[in-house]
């Protein structure tokens, strides 16, 4: 599973410019081969179902990047997708496929949810940082179960995190319904609203609320440790190459659950977020397929870190375009779906193509 | 009549039942799943294999009004998706899993953009077997109407044991999921080996999805799977790659999935959603329990989940 992992190129030699642009290509290759696949077959599934595929592209662009209102609903979405996106590239730096980001993220939006009503007469000082480490926490250990798994059982962390997201749905829809549920909401079954003294704003100057900067700021982090830190160089060579890690006396285990639980985390405080920000309570909302878009974000940033913040608003805008679809043309709202399998399955396809230039 | 002059026994019945119904798209999935393993691969993109399986039986049923012919069309569907896989996977440089991931995706957002003027009406059922004819307890003869698709599975389920181990393709495909050295020394092409598995295992997984849709639950929506194609992957860990077990374990965590609608049905509620989780929790456990399989256990050596 290690060799999805290990392709970064590490360390290029010195070359002059024009090697340096000619690697540079080689290396957007794949990608290139990738977006022209994805743009010709689903023109080509609208076209078949009988759309006009330029207006479809047309009202993808205005959906979610033509003016404010549309970048407004991409940055909003762009807010968890970012952290979602982590939720897998984390992981995947220890060489870890993590594909259950969706239940850390509905359990961390409980935790949180939870913790905001226990806490709702104290100050935004205590609340804000006590919600967010609550999510997180939730998330990390969720994650972080699979990661354990995987070192003390060797049960496989794909399988084994899509199996307890399950599972943490059910424990989410159960409490929600039940123990947490306010007996206010008749319809659907939610936790108690916070305060809205206790909801997050919007960032100065813009109608994004402040879980956008969360998102880049802890991408941010990340990319920093990776790039900068021995902790970020043990992971990569526990990912890479856990023999040589071992070797050298790494704590390979302790690096790749630490790795899924950071992940777990990303999750868990993306739920935090869309609960403080967004819902106001912890409610079926939630589970809205962030965690699942995170995995295509992740496999597209290479995982990298800092390149999940583009590609998650890349991913934020197209899902934000999916309502205009469907009100302009009567798009199902699973065409935005079909457009992000798509690109899923051409990317990982065209992966054959990397390296073929040199 | 009705289910209470059974009284408590209704939920064993109500079970056996279930077990049968629910087990039936798990049993499909798992030996399919089982022949793509043994040659090597591995396909986590059964998932959305199994709802465009499920999409087309369901559209072909309410086009030609018969339920019989949605369950070839949702082979096709489920064999163009696994020949697909098969063949993007055969490509250098790009990894299964992560193009199973990557179809599991675009196979349920396709089955969902294609599927939704198939919300409302009601396509044809596939008939049951009857086998509760001697008693005029309904709930007997609900639990005893067995799912057609079932009784096939089983049949198949012996015929591919039988193929594997004694038919010249299935030595050499199992050659080919041991040890791709050793297939090359004999001259066999592991490509093509594998697009053919994976292939047959996705025709499995549609017919697999042929019976959400045309037996039970018996309509199409897009909650009709949840997880059924991933819980399967793990039954063929559970099955130790013998298709004969995968009969065994669509049966038991087919069982584990109908506690919580048989528990419904009586008016007992609470924890509807925990029992509801009760398949996820017992395949992570048996997960657990088995830990990493060996050789010994029938893992097949070029299996990329193994190493």
């Amino acid at each position: 599973m290690s060799s999805v992992l290990a392709s970064h190129p590490v360390g290029n030699h010195e070359s002059p410019l024009a090697g340096q642009l000619r690697s540079a290509f080689a290396a957007a290759v794949p990608a290139l081969a990738a977006l022209t696949i994805t743009v010709l077959l689903f023109s080509l599934a609208v076209a078949a179902a009988g759309y006009d595929a330029l207006e479809v592209w047309g009202l993808i662009y205005s959906g979610g990047f033509g003016g404010s209102f549309a970048w407004q609903n991409t940055l909003q979405r762009a807010a968890p997708l970012i952290l979602t996106g982590l939720a897998v590239a984390l992981p995947a730096q220890a060489g870890r496929v993590i594909i259950g980001a969706e239940g850390a993220l509905v359990l961390g939006g409980l935790a949180a949810a939870a913790i905001g009503n226990v806490l709702s007469s104290a100050s935004v000082a205590l609340v804000w940082p006590a919600m967010g480490l609550a999510g997180a926490l939730a998330g990390g250990i969720w994650i972080g179960m699979a990661g354990a798994l995987r070192e003390r059982r060797e049960v496989n962390e794909t399988i084994s995190s899509l199996l307890l997201s399950f599972i943490a749905i059910a424990l989410f829809n159960q409490i929600v319904e039940t123990v947490l549920r306010d007996p206010a909401s008749l319809n659907k079954p939610s936790t108690k609203p916070l305060p809205e003294s206790l909801m997050l704003p919007p960032l100065p100057g813009l109608d994004v609320h402040w879980g956008l900067a969360i998102g880049i700021v802890v991408a941010l982090i990340a990319w920093a440790v990776m790039r900068f830190t021995p902790l970020g160089l043990a992971l990569r060579v526990a990912g890479g190459n856990p023999r040589t890690a071992l070797g050298v006396g790494l704590p390979v285990a302790s690096l790749t659950i630490g790795a899924c639980a950071a992940g777990g985390a990303c999750a868990g405080l993306a739920g935090a977020v869309e609960v403080a920000a967004v819902h106001g309570a912890a409610n079926g909302s939630l589970i809205a397929g962030y965690g699942y878009s995170g995995i295509l974000i992740a496999f597209a940033a290479r995982f990298s870190p800092a390149g999940v913040v583009p590609i998650a608003i890349l991913v934020g805008g197209i899902a934000a375009s999916g309502s205009l679809l469907q009100r302009r043309l009567g798009l199902p709202d699973a065409s935005v779906t079909v457009l992000l399998g798509f690109a899923f399955v051409a990317l990982i396809g065209c992966e054959t193509l990397r390296g073929r230039w040199k | 009549m009705d289910e209470s002059s059974l009284g408590w026994w209704g939920i064993p019945l109500a079970i056996v039942g279930g077990a049968i119904r629910v087990g039936t798209p798990l049993l499909w999935v798992s030996l399919g799943e089982t022949v793509t393993e043994k040659a090597g691969r591995i396909n986590l993109g059964l998932e959305g294999t199994l709802l465009m399986g499920a999409m087309t039986a369901y559209a072909v049923s309410l086009a030609t009004g018969n339920a019989w012919l949605g369950v070839p069309a949702a082979a096709i569907a489920g064999l163009l998706l696994g020949a697909l896989h098969g063949g993007l996977c055969s490509l250098p440089r790009v990894n299964d899993t992560a193009m199973g991931i990557a179809l599991m995706l675009a196979g349920s957002g396709l089955a969902f953009w294609l599927g939704k003027p198939l919300i409302q009406p009601g396509a044809p059922d596939l008939p049951s077997i009857a086998l509760g004819g001697f008693t005029d307890q309904p709930a007997v003869r609900a639990a005893l109407a067995i799912n057609p698709l079932f009784a096939i599975g089983v049949v198949l389920a012996f015929a591919v044991h039988w193929a594997l181990g004694n038919t010249r393709f299935g030595l050499r495909l199992r050659v080919v999921g041991d040890s791709e050295n050793a297939a090359r020394a004999f001259g066999l092409s592991p490509s093509g080996y594998r697009i053919c598995a994976t292939s047959f295992g996705g025709a499995c997984a549609g017919i697999g999805g042929a019976s959400l849709s045309l037996v039970y639950p018996g309509a199409w929506s897009e909650a009709l799977s949840s997880g059924q194609g991933v819980m399967a992957v793990a039954l063929v860990i559970f099955a130790r790659w013998d298709s004969r077990r995968c009969i065994l374990a669509g049966l038991l965590f087919g069982g584990a999935s109908a506690i919580s609608p048989a528990l419904q049905a009586l008016g007992f509620s609470q924890g509807y959603y925990l029992f509801g989780a009760l398949p996820y929790v017992l395949t992570l456990a048996v997960l657990i329990g088995l830990g990493k399989p060996g050789p010994s256990q029938g893992a097949p050596g070029e299996l990329s989940l193994n190493r």
